[in-house]
């Protein structure tokens, strides 16, 4: 964790992944600008790229994170907007401790649920989300939520097994 | 049919960790010690001479490393035959580059464009492939009059296929019981859109030393084109896991090249990657495709002759467009059983964004413009055209001229039992009621079906080379220039290998995709990675493991051939309990290297049929892709899921979909792009996804010792044509513009005025 003693600067505080993160916010090089997305903050300040960004736009959900509990874009969001937040990307889900991964994770690795495997964060991410909310979703409301995310390989067909897959066992962990 | 151990068994990839917790590096998650970025300022001008540019103050503002312009710029070259300079006095297209700024960061490089002034002659512009050819058109380039681009003829050897002119058609024409003439084209050029834009770091070490970071589809083939070009003796090229390619991140070097030469004038790495609005505006798209074309045609369907002009828009250059075209028209025969043939390509410039490399590669294009003025005749005669494909596909024993000009004949399989496979599958003989007849019809909603073939003879086209070695520890690694861009064929050559030494999976590896360290590979294109990717690896396997045996035959006291290995021990063959580990035979300190090199091979066409069903609301002009079955022949399957998936990616990546709602929105007034975002270039969602299914025979082919041939790329191509087809029966009216958004379907239902839609 880092904090700043000195009060003149404006900071910015988040949660991601569990760890608290403080920003100085100004137009350093080292420092938040308001302008900053927090897609942009995730990948370039923290070095957490499982987050990708490919549309910058709203539209492709590629980006996808949680933010308390809930899948938003991250490239619609400026950092300054996220004071507070609990913020989970690809990166955490799973233990990091005992090197474990989602059952989600599993599934889409049983699945073949990815070609390129751009998108695959994102999706995961949605689905994950998805899954938190409703454990056991019928397929079609599985498409619903994933609408949102691009994928243009086609992965589809498999991604819908491999979720189908976790929300018989009944969702989540 | 033989029971293997991983090959046809479904398998993990060997990078599906990395890829689902995020640590798969794609080339934006990379930076090097000291790194720039790059940025270009492109032309708001469709056509226009850049009379001056003044960089002064672009240059001043702190955090800007290097500013480029064509009058500093390197002269390095691009496109066939060579004729695009990165960045020229002339600009050809709104977003074509105009100047390149290196800078500390993204946002000083983007506050440096709008600092730099450019002052243009504008200059008429031709987007229309049929005005191009007029005698006042305006002219893209001063050694191309007409707007013409020159055959090529050493692309693929000295007789590279351009066109196909055989028999008489006269002749043809005159023995045909009718005779049909039709246009039909393919020009809403959709973009192969990967998710992961185009993106590069290069850096210079002294001044012929370049490493090169880049998605690209074929890495190692920038060391044998780009090298040269630039300058550098000792190019290095790095490939990183592709985000998505579809074919359009192989030719690359309209990032690489801005990406080199900022990086030698800045003197320190420079990463460039294109934002999505530049990927969809500036970066290649497909070719605009038109035919002219007359068909002799008997009452039984068979073709006797076929004339017809192929008008290709190439756009701004041609990154490979007479590889495309040469391709093509060898795809066209496979199609077509005809004695008598005048098929005479024309590519040509326009003023709109190059079209480049894209899956499908030049057929797809083809077969949307000619499948449909084959199909009047088919209609008029009355032919059902799954009976017409079924007796016209290439069979064993057939001949064809391919790209390299040359005589080839078919050494492959006979389709025949997919085709009907496929057709039972779909219920196509209950679903067909004839031409312009719908399947069924529910108040507005009227269905129709369709059915689109492709294939290609190039499962087995150019040079692959691999390396495996072996380790006394009981391990093998694939030395391979093999990108992974999707199919998983980096997983599927470690399974070829585990197979032949009887390795488990986890004990096989691939080295990075880096040409410092691999030998020759053109790369996964085609869908050549199966059959020849796979015939170098398994050479070099194969001559491990000769090597390997030799060995251990000394501490047997047999013959080699007596011998057998599995798991990393060897034994005599029927006595695997007296096993010994690899060790005892090599020792610690030696290793085995396999070398392996496949030959071009053009005698094993693949093919790829596809059946669609759609609805059409006609009150609403919407039409739903209901279902969608497609038919093939792999000989044998290597990793179940990867080939399910490649087929499931028939429709994105500018394929099925490009028939329905995919294109690239062109404004004839300004020049422009008018969607290049992705809210407003539509693609198809998870909401929206058809019924699904595929029937995939395994009929083993005499390529490999796994019998195996590629079909990945070709998936997308026969989907078009098919869901044309399937609308034109569905509302009665034969279409002939894709994509069939609903003003074209109400228009052709006379439901709304006949405007003219100006975009090509």
């Amino acid at each position: 964790m880092t904090t700043t003693q000195n009060l003149s600067y404006a900071t910015i505080t988040l949660t991601v992944n569990g760890e608290n993160h403080s920003f100085i916010l100004g137009e350093g090089s080292h420092e938040v600008t308001p302008s900053h997305t927090l897609a942009h903050t995730l990948r370039e300040r923290l070095g957490l790229t499982g987050t990708k960004v490919s549309c910058d736009d709203g539209a492709c959900g590629c980006c996808t994170v949680q933010m308390d509990g809930k899948a938003v874009n991250s490239c619609l969001l400026l950092t300054v907007e996220c004071e507070g937040k609990e913020i989970t990307t690809i990166e955490g889900l799973g233990d990091p401790v005992t090197g474990t991964i989602d059952p989600l994770q599993k599934s889409f690795i049983d699945h073949t649920a990815f070609q390129c495997g751009f998108c695959t964060p994102g999706i995961i991410m949605s689905a994950k989300s998805l899954l938190t909310e409703n454990p056991a979703p019928t397929r079609d409301e599985v498409k619903e939520s994933l609408a949102g995310n691009f994928c243009r390989c086609n992965s589809h067909y498999h991604v819908l097994d491999a979720v189908m897959a976790v929300a018989r066992k009944g969702g989540n962990k | 049919m033989k029971e293997y151990r991983y090959i046809g068994k479904s398998t993990p990839r060997k990078d599906a960790l990395d890829i689902v917790t995020g640590k798969t590096k794609f080339i934006n998650d990379l930076t090097v010690p000291n790194m720039l970025y790059g940025k270009v300022l492109r032309s708001p001008l469709p056509h226009a001479l850049i009379k001056s540019i003044d960089t002064a103050e672009a240059k001043r503002l702190p955090g800007v490393k290097a500013v480029l312009t064509y009058q500093d710029i390197p002269d390095w070259m691009a496109g066939f035959p060579l004729h695009v300079r990165v960045l020229d006095s002339k600009v050809r297209y709104v977003g074509d580059a105009v100047a390149l700024v290196a800078a500390e960061t993204e946002d000083i490089g983007e506050e440096a464009l709008r600092l730099i002034k450019v002052e243009y002659e504008p200059l008429p512009a031709v987007y229309d492939v049929e005005e191009a050819r007029q005698p006042d058109a305006p002219q893209l380039y001063e050694q191309f009059p007409g707007n013409l681009l020159p055959q090529e003829r050493r692309m693929f050897g000295p007789h590279t296929l351009q066109e196909v002119v055989t028999g008489d058609v006269d002749k043809g024409l005159a023995e045909a019981d009718f005779i049909i003439k039709g246009t039909c084209a393919y020009e809403n050029i959709p973009n192969p859109l990967p998710p992961e834009p185009p993106g590069v770091i290069a850096s210079w070490e002294g001044t012929d030393a370049l490493t090169v970071w880049s998605a690209s589809q074929g890495p190692h083939m920038f060391k044998v084109t780009l090298q040269r070009r630039m300058g550098a003796t000792n190019m290095q090229s790095i490939g990183s896991p592709v985000g998505g390619s579809y074919g359009s991140k192989y030719m690359s070097w309209q990032y690489v090249l801005p990406a080199a030469a900022l990086a030698k004038a800045a003197g320190r790495p420079v990463k460039l990657y294109y934002g999505k609005t530049e990927h969809l505006a500036a970066f290649t798209v497909r070719l605009g495709s038109r035919i002219h074309g007359q068909v002799g045609m008997k009452k039984d369907g068979s073709v006797t002759a076929l004339s017809a002009d192929w008008l290709v828009n190439t756009g701004a250059f041609s990154e490979i467009t007479q590889g495309m075209v040469a391709v093509g028209c060898g795809e066209a025969q496979l199609m077509i059983r005809c004695p008598n043939w005048n098929f005479r390509p024309q590519m040509v410039c326009t003023n709109r964004t190059a079209s480049g490399q894209v899956r499908g590669f030049g057929g797809q294009e083809l077969k949307c413009a000619l499948i449909p003025i084959l199909t009047m005749g088919l209609e008029k005669a009355g032919i059902d055209p799954v009976e017409f494909f079924k007796k016209n596909y290439v069979k064993p024993g057939d001949g064809y001229y391919w790209r390299d000009g040359k005589w080839w004949v078919c050494n492959g399989i006979d389709y025949t039992p997919a085709i009907e496979k496929g057709a039972e599958t779909f219920g196509w003989q209950e679903k067909w009621q004839g031409w312009l007849k719908p399947t069924s019809i529910n108040g507005a909603k009227r269905r129709g079906v369709g059915v689109g073939v492709h294939g290609n003879a190039d499962v087995g086209e150019d040079i692959s080379e691999a390396f495996v070695r072996l380790d006394s520890n009981g391990t093998a690694t694939i030395y391979s220039g093999l990108a992974e861009h999707g199919t998983g064929q980096r997983s599927s050559i470690c399974k070829m290998v585990a197979e032949i030494l009887q390795l488990p999976l986890d004990r096989v590896f691939v080295t990075p995709t880096d040409s410092s360290v691999n030998p020759f590979e053109i790369g996964p294109v085609g869908s050549r990675g199966t059959y020849a990717i796979g015939s170098a690896v398994i050479a070099a396997a194969e001559d491990a493991k000769r090597q390997l045996l030799e060995l251990m035959a000394q501490k047997f006291k047999v013959a080699p051939e007596d011998l057998e290995t599995q798991d990393g021990m060897a034994y005599v063959k029927g006595k695997p309990e007296a096993k010994i580990p690899w060790i005892k035979g090599m020792g610690y300190d030696r290793t085995i290297m396999g070398h392996g090199r496949f030959e071009p091979d053009f005698t094993l066409p693949n093919f790829m049929m596809i059946f669609t069903e759609v609805e059409v609301d006609t009150e609403t002009g919407k039409v739903d892709l209901i279902r969608v079955v497609g038919a093939t022949d792999v000989g044998q399957i290597i990793d179940p899921p990867s080939l399910t998936n490649q087929l499931n990616g028939c429709l994105g990546s500018a394929g099925i979909d490009s028939a329905l709602f995919e294109e690239t929105v062109f404004d004839t007034r300004l020049g422009r792009v008018m969607n290049p975002n992705m809210i407003d270039y539509k693609w198809r969602t998870f909401a929206e996804l058809p019924e699904m299914e595929h029937e995939i025979l395994e009929t083993p082919f005499p390529s490999h010792r796994f019998h195996a041939i590629g079909v990945g790329e070709i998936t997308p191509s026969p989907g078009p044509s098919a869901v044309l087809m399937a609308v034109s029966n569905a509302i009665g009216v034969r279409m002939a513009d894709y994509p069939l958004t609903p003003d074209k379907i109400l228009r052709a239902l006379g439901k709304v005025a006949n405007a003219e839609r100006r975009g090509k």
